[in-house]
């Protein structure tokens, strides 16, 4: 008996271990940083709850084991606890990614009851005005109130607070938060900067001693809290200078499935408008995870060019973001322009440097466009 | 840091889904934002934190595994798993 440990399985082994379905684009909320597609009111009518089951019994197969439920916003989906029950059914660990807002105390309960084992709530500031004015509605009391809520009912609860320009000086005001709401997990995420993120780059990018001041804060949080409470921090790639291993690889653990049924290697793929995405509405998943040309594009690293293609770190970070290097040089193939090596990291240090202007015209957030809700 | 005592009471968090999975042909540990697969000890472990002492964890495991002397990797196994949070100790 010489092996007792364990591994993480970061390595699916080729299958997609997590599934994330964006149950619908509606939110009554409208976060100018938001992630979702720019278009999202042309594409097509929402799966229904049964083409919903099918997708989640089909991913189960192929072996996957992590579960979330996201959006837009999740519990504007009447069939949310029907869809929970069936993949708990299937033996999924079932997430649920929400503002809170379409959350009460009774339906907390019947999610409960029908398997829900975590919940990851979104949260702007911890000064409620500021929230409210982030995400352009009156949200952050009821935020607040549900996230006791969801703790009194005894779920494990990860709070996740997207970083930009605009609530980044109250980090420790957030952990204190956090704290006192004795969540186990804080996802501390600087803002990515895809869809409505990118259009309003200018105005949401930090400075790098807004960063700095965050930073600290962070580590010394880390000391402070130990066990008590895990802290995620999604570092700033634009400043950072080197790509993130983006989804683990394209086509490697990840598969998310959009509202209209589009299967994607990740949320921002659809930027890659030279690939066609197949639909769970025509594919079997198997095919669409194993054969579709979509998922095989960029699999592996045959797909690169240089400097990636003679790069050490290629196994480790898989020459970043497809998406990323997409939006920003023109070509997927590109090495992720955040990367110092980069060619093309002159666009990054472009934006970085218009962040630290103290003449930069302070423009408008463009709101997310909303729809329904 | 230490193992747990031999007195001690050991329980897996509830954050923690343990269970067997085909597709991985090994058990695994579940939690929000993660997936650990475990060796079959390491699942053997894990299976007997239900709230009984890690002395009668041992005798059990030597049970199963009488060829061995399981005893310092457990233990050793255990300070990791407690460290990690996958399991409490009390006291
Ligand atoms: C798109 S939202 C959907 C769920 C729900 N509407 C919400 O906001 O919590 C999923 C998660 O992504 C986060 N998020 C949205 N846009 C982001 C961005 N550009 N960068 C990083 N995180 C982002 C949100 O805070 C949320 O935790
Ligand atoms: S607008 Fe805000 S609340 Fe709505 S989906 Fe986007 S990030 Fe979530
Ligand atoms: S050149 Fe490519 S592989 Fe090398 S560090 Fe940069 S992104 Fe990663």
């Amino acid at each position: 008996m010489t092996e007792a440990g364990s591994t993480p399985t970061l390595d699916g082994q080729g299958r997609p271990l997590w599934l994330l379905c964006e149950l619908t684009y509606a939110c009554p909320l409208a976060c100018p940083w938001c992630s979702n597609p720019l278009d999202f009111d042309r594409l097509g009518p929402e799966l229904s709850t049964a083409e919903w089951r099918r997708v989640l019994a089909e991913a189960r197969a192929l072996g996957a084991l992590q579960l979330g439920f996201s959006g837009g916003e999740p519990c504007l989906r009447k069939d949310l606890e029907e869809l929970v029950a069936h993949g708990d059914e299937l033996g999924y660990y079932t997430n649920l990614i929400t503002s809170g807002l379409g959350l009460t105390g009774a339906r907390l309960a019947r999610l409960k009851e029908a398997g829900l084992r975590q919940v990851q709530l979104s949260l702007q500031a911890c000064d409620p005005e500021l929230g409210d004015r982030m995400v352009g509605g009156r949200a952050a009391a009821h935020k607040l109130a549900i996230a006791r809520e969801i703790k009194a009912q005894g779920f494990p609860v990860v709070l996740n607070v997207p970083l930009s320009r605009d609530n980044i000086d109250q980090v420790d005001g957030i952990l204190a938060l956090a704290e006192e709401l004795g969540v186990e997990f804080l996802e501390l995420a600087n803002v990515q900067y895809y869809n409505w993120a990118l259009v309003n780059r200018a105005e949401l990018l930090p400075t790098r001693a807004q960063l700095a001041k965050a930073e600290a804060s962070v580590a010394a949080a880390r000391q402070r809290l130990g066990r008590r409470m895990t802290l995620y921090y999604v570092v700033p790639d634009y400043h950072d200078g080197r790509p993130k291993a983006c989804m683990n690889g394209w086509g490697s653990i990840h598969l998310t499935i959009g509202p209209d049924g589009a299967a994607l290697p990740c949320q921002e793929a659809r930027a890659v408008k030279s690939l066609e995405f197949p639909n769970v509405r025509e594919h079997a998943l198997a095919w669409i995870w194993r054969d579709s040309p979509a998922f095989n594009a960029f699999r592996g690293d045959a797909w690169m060019k240089d400097p990636c293609r003679s790069c050490d770190e290629r196994g480790r970070d898989f020459g970043g973001c497809r998406c990323q290097a997409l939006l920003l040089t023109g070509d997927a193939a590109n090495t992720d322009p955040v990367c110092a090596r980069s060619p093309h990291r002159h666009l990054v240090d472009e934006a970085v440097a218009l962040a630290e202007d103290p003449a930069r015209l302070r423009g408008r957030l463009l709101p997310r466009a909303p729809r329904g809700g | 840091m230490s193992p747990p005592a031999l007195e001690a009471v050991v329980r897996r968090s509830p954050l923690y889904l343990l269970r067997w999975e085909p597709t991985q042909d090994a058990h695994v540990l579940l939690y929000p934002e993660g997936v650990v697969k475990l060796s079959p000890t390491a699942a053997a472990i894990l299976e007997r934190c239900d709230g009984s002492t890690v002395r009668a964890l041992l005798k059990s495991l030597a049970d199963e595994f009488p060829d061995d002397d399981i005893a310092p990797d457990v233990l050793e196994f255990l300070e990791v798993a407690r460290d990690r949070g996958w399991i409490h100790a009390d006291p």
